[in-house]
């Protein structure tokens, strides 16, 4: 044991390692909003509510039909992004004509039903979610205590925001929706069913978020509003970032996560805001944010 | 693209201004003799709600700016308010005074910084920053945390009028939102609210005739910002009670559907909107949680169905201005 700055070194890497957990969810959820955005020109209020879904649907995965934490990884965010396409195809697509703020409050107010219809059902105090068998425990580095299960949230974020970012990138169905982005209609010219394209991101968003819910179930406890608050941090994770690259969301995430890890440490009453007067400083110094284009 | 509001651009004006000053009419008589009708405490509190509903309504329907983070404004003030009145003994005046400068304030940081960015990201930004401020307001002491400040004394207005008379109380509350609600009728009809609105319909545009339009909606911000701390700090007096939930990021979702509901950029549209979700709150209380359900299918409803909003679409069906 020694120590750094005063505090001992366990502390101070253990609130690292929550910051990094931290960073994970604002990764993955702030590079669905960005994904979604990209592609439909709404900001997706109920990506909150969506993620609490996904750990939700987990959890009842369990109860009820005796799935465990590894299918669930697949078959949640499957039923998740399901609900997305309903809810693209019923609700949103009458919204891409009009100013970008219907989609903002249509979105709000598919949160608060989602919200409310689960705290009915299952009341504001917290489920229990247990770590899967073949993740318990942990490792001594040496210099701290690392749970497996937190590891593998670190390491399954950080492909999945790279795979994204690979097929966005780098293959040819990425190259289509890049496109789709920039000229919706001279990408239908090419038989391109863009519609359908609108449809599907919304769908995989959707899935990303409760994909991230999943993975949260066994850290925070399964409860409906744990998606309300959190959505607002990604919301000024967002800002921060600009939504213009997959790249900067990402590092924005992880990086916003170990400052607030840090904060806890340092200065812990801070450790709420901490992201928000970054926002702040951020907007004062470089309005279009740290990776984005004016505008 | 759609804007945001503007259902009635090209309207013989004579019947326009008339049916604004019949309806004014209705509106105060009403408000008027209501309180020996019904309970004087339901209406107070609506009435602080419609200013909260018509400053916000200054900014998304007037300068198509979605601030969704009013609750900073309305809630911050109330605790200035409720402090002012409980802990220093200032008069109510004083007190809402207090409430709505601090409010003026937050509101000048607060905006500064979101109208450097345009559109969803402004709504973001404002939504950050206010629940920056309910963190705040969570770990500050004079607010008392989770219990809030209570028991706030009514007070003795200018040192005179007993507030503790509900009647006295109800016409102070009265007299505050018709001023509040003028001031904002007398801003949207002066040069200054023409300049908005050309913003509203096109900023690039407004730009380029010389307007300093970040000025423009940075005094807007302000003026809606202090507007809603009137109605925060009153309504702290009112219900002796200074709490998370105004300070809470619902409430500025709440105000958003108020306003919504009623008709975004219709000067009736927020107090009518108000009413019917206040009305529909004290009726649905029973069912509990449902209430936020019932919340989002409205916010859902209106905006596919019908985005003027009851009193939009009721101007719209009459072909009048409201």
């Amino acid at each position: 044991m020694f120590e750094i700055f005063g505090v001992p070194s366990t502390a101070l890497f253990g609130q690292l390692l929550i910051g990094l957990i931290n960073g994970s969810f604002y990764a993955l959820l702030s590079l669905g909003l960005a994904v979604i955005f990209g592609m439909l020109n709404i900001i997706n209020f109920s990506h909150g509510a969506q993620y609490m879904l996904g750990a939700f649907a987990a959890y009842l995965l369990l109860q009820y039909s005796g799935l465990g934490y590894w299918p669930a990884l697949i078959v949640a965010p499957l039923l998740v992004g399901i609900t997305g396409v309903a809810v693209e195809r019923l609700f949103l697509r009458w919204l891409y004509k009009l100013d970008h703020l219907y989609g903002l409050l249509l979105t709000f107010g598919l949160a608060l039903i989602i919200e409310g219809v689960t705290r009915n059902y299952f009341g504001s105090a917290g489920l229990p979610y247990t770590v899967p068998e073949s993740l318990q425990g942990g490792r001594n580095l040496g210099f701290m205590f690392l749970p497996n299960y937190r590891a593998w949230v670190i390491v399954a974020s950080l492909t999945i925001c790279f795979g994204t970012w690979f097929v966005i990138e780098r293959t040819r169905l990425g190259a289509y929706l890049r496109a789709a982005t920039e000229n919706p209609t001279l990408v239908r010219a090419f038989g391109i069913n863009v519609p359908r394209m609108i449809t599907l991101t919304y769908g995989f968003g959707v899935a990303l978020a409760a994909f991230a819910g999943v993975m949260a179930a066994p850290i925070y406890n399964v409860s409906p509003q744990m998606g309300s608050e959190l959505i607002i941090v990604v919301f000024a994770v967002v800002v921060i970032g600009g939504m213009g690259s997959i790249f900067g969301a990402v590092v924005t995430g992880f990086g916003l996560g170990i400052i607030e890890g840090l904060t806890k440490v340092f200065f812990p009453e801070a450790s709420n805001t901490v992201i928000f007067v970054i926002m702040a400083i951020v907007l004062l110094v470089r309005p279009a944010g740290l990776f984005g284009r004016r505008g | 693209m759609e804007h945001v509001a503007n259902p009635l651009a090209k309207k013989p004006s004579e019947l326009r201004t008339h049916s604004e000053t019949i309806a004014f009419v209705v509106m105060v008589v009403g408000l008027a003799v209501a309180p020996f009708f019904t309970y004087p405490m339901f209406l107070m509190q609506t009435m602080c709600f419609a200013l909260f509903a018509c400053a916000f309504n200054l900014l998304i329907g007037y300068v198509g700016l979605l601030s969704f983070g009013h609750a900073l404004y309305f809630g911050w003030a109330s605790y200035l308010s409720a402090y002012a009145a409980k802990a220093w003994g200032l008069t109510p005046e004083l007190a809402v005074l207090a409430g709505t400068a601090t409010a003026a304030v937050c509101g000048l940081i607060a905006g500064s910084l979101a109208i450097r960015r345009q559109g969803i990201y402004f709504a973001m930004i404002t939504l950050a920053l206010a629940q920056m401020m309910y963190f705040f307001a969570l770990q500050a002491k004079f607010t008392g945390g989770e219990d809030g400040i209570q028991a706030v004394p009514r007070g003795h207005l200018f040192g005179v009028i007993d507030l503790r008379n509900e009647l006295a109380m109800y016409f102070v509350v009265f007299v505050v939102f018709l001023a509040g609600f003028l001031f904002i009728y007398r801003i949207i009809h002066s040069p200054f609210g023409e300049v908005l609105k050309a913003i509203r319909e096109n900023e690039t545009r407004a730009i380029s005739l010389g307007y300093k339009t970040d000025r423009y909606k940075l005094v807007a911000f302000v003026l809606s910002a202090t507007l809603a701390g009137v109605a925060g700090a009153t309504k702290a007096i009112v219900v002796q009670l200074a709490s998370l939930t105004d300070v809470n990021w619902p409430m500025s979702g709440e105000v958003v559907l108020m306003t919504l509901v009623g008709g975004l950029g219709s000067i009736f549209g927020p107090v009518v909107g108000s009413f019917v979700i206040l009305l529909m709150q004290y009726k649905l209380a029973p069912v509990g949680e449902w209430v936020l359900v019932i919340q989002g299918a409205i916010f859902v409803a209106c905006v596919l169905l019908f985005r003027r909003g009851i009193v939009g679409e009721l101007a719209n069906k009459l072909r009048i201005k409201l």
